[in-house]
């Protein structure tokens, strides 16, 4: 590992939470501008394989263990199906949005919302579990 | 693009970022905004990423190709008359009577803040009124990462061992 | 089938490069022998069927799919949801692919084509 590199290792740490704090931005504001789920999982990821180019894998590890990644692979995925289940339980159909809040339209946004951070969930973590795979092999 | 003609496979991968980076722009230019946004981070980061970690565990070096790759070269240029021949029937660009501009876009974009309150059309359409395509294709993801899990998680084994034991 | 409006000139300049990049990925993935460079020749063709989708659904004069006052032409959203999700299946698909080559180098010393085959079956 690069434990030399001293501005690497500087500019990492000061990008990160940038990178982080954007991915919030893209996640939260794709209702209103360019971004969504997608966009803000990829760069979730990015930010900690960042962080493991940098410091190493078993440093990354530590603040972002691999059986966390293998729980929220599937729980991001539960989540969405989650949703399509509140919308069956509150009496319309599968991933019906309308009926999950008396107003119609905030149910929309409400149903919106929890379907984005179920994406984002299962693409952060599919994204990480699979660098972490490529990146644990072979050493 | 002569991607072909490559034999270093790094500067294969860098130059696929770089072209990554392009196709973002092409995007951004037909008003796409959210796929640019995609491509760019899908394509140039998390690709390229993916492809070096490959290289690291493979292979730097591409063989020299064995023998002339003619049927290749002839089935490819068929391919491509044949699709030059189907592009040249499509309506015209930037056309909005085209019938894809007329069937269940205009709903979207008039109903879509009204509905559900989210200007943000591609948002909208995507977790909304296609709410099933995006569930089918958030498990498709989820399968392809356990998919890559079982396939990388094994440590190595014996040179000698059976070798159905992927479980792939 | 020939257009009377007059030919707009962008479109023939987006339909061959869609056509171009096509042909160049499929060559790739077929002819050439190392896995790793057939993996990119598919996404040179992937990429080609995003500008195929997304070509179309732009308007002339139209803005970005995003509500906004004082705007009255959109592009179309819909080809955007579609090939959004595809790109995204497109890397999860290339990482499969990758894990699938890391364990056949493994497996067979080798990411070539040809070298495979010959293991395989030496003739």
């Amino acid at each position: 590992m690069m434990h030399r590199e001293v501005i690497p290792r500087v500019v990492a740490k000061l990008l990160i939470p940038f990178l982080l704090l954007y991915a919030l931005y893209v996640q939260f504001h794709g209702e209103l501008g360019p971004g969504g789920g997608f966009q803000a999982g990829v760069i979730v990821a990015a930010a900690v394989i960042l962080y493991a180019l940098i410091f190493g894998l078993a440093d990354v590890k530590r603040i972002v263990p691999l059986r966390l990644v293998e729980i929220l692979v599937p729980l991001g995925v539960v989540l969405y199906a989650g949703v399509g289940f509140a919308g069956l339980a509150a009496g319309g159909n599968f991933l019906d949005y309308f009926v999950l809040d008396p107003d119609p339209v905030h149910g929309q946004e409400r149903g919106i919302f929890w379907v984005e951070v179920g994406v984002l969930v299962t693409v952060s973590s599919t994204m990480t579990a699979i660098y972490y795979a490529f990146a644990g092999r072979g050493r | 693009m002569a991607i072909a003609r490559l034999r270093n496979l790094f500067a294969l991968v860098a130059l696929g970022g770089i072209y990554s980076f392009m196709m973002a722009l092409a995007l951004l230019a037909l008003d796409a905004v959210d796929v640019s946004m995609t491509e760019a981070s899908v394509g140039a980061g998390i690709s390229t990423v993916l492809l070096l970690g490959t290289l690291y565990l493979t292979h730097i070096h591409e063989a020299p190709p064995t023998r002339l790759a003619l049927f290749p070269l002839a089935m490819s240029i068929v391919t491509g008359v044949a699709l030059l021949y189907g592009v040249a029937h499509l309506p015209p660009f930037g056309d909005p009577s085209t019938p894809m501009h007329r069937h269940v876009a205009p709903r979207y974009l008039n109903d879509v803040v009204r509905e559900t309150g989210v200007p943000n059309a591609v948002t909208a359409v995507l977790a909304s009124y296609r709410g099933f395509d995006t569930l089918g294709e958030a498990t498709v993801i989820f399968t392809a990462g356990i998919g890559v899990m079982v396939l990388l998680r094994r440590r190595r084994r014996a040179p000698r061992d059976d070798k159905q034991g992927t479980g792939s | 089938m020939i257009d009377l409006t007059g030919t707009i000139e962008p479109v023939r300049a987006i339909h061959g490069g869609v056509v171009v990049l096509m042909v160049v990925g499929l060559y790739v993935l077929v002819a050439r022998g190392n896995l790793i460079k057939k993996l990119i020749g598919l996404g040179v063709f992937q990429t080609s069927v995003y500008l195929l989708y997304i070509a179309p659904g732009k308007i002339a004069g139209g803005s970005p799919p995003i509500i906004a006052d004082g705007i009255v032409t959109y592009s179309n959203p819909l080809p955007h949801v579609l090939i959004l999700t595809a790109i995204v299946v497109g890397v999860a698909t290339l990482a499969l692919g990758l894990a699938l080559v890391v364990r056949i180098h493994e497996e067979y010393g080798t990411i070539e084509e040809d070298e495979i085959l010959d293991r395989d079956d030496p003739a």
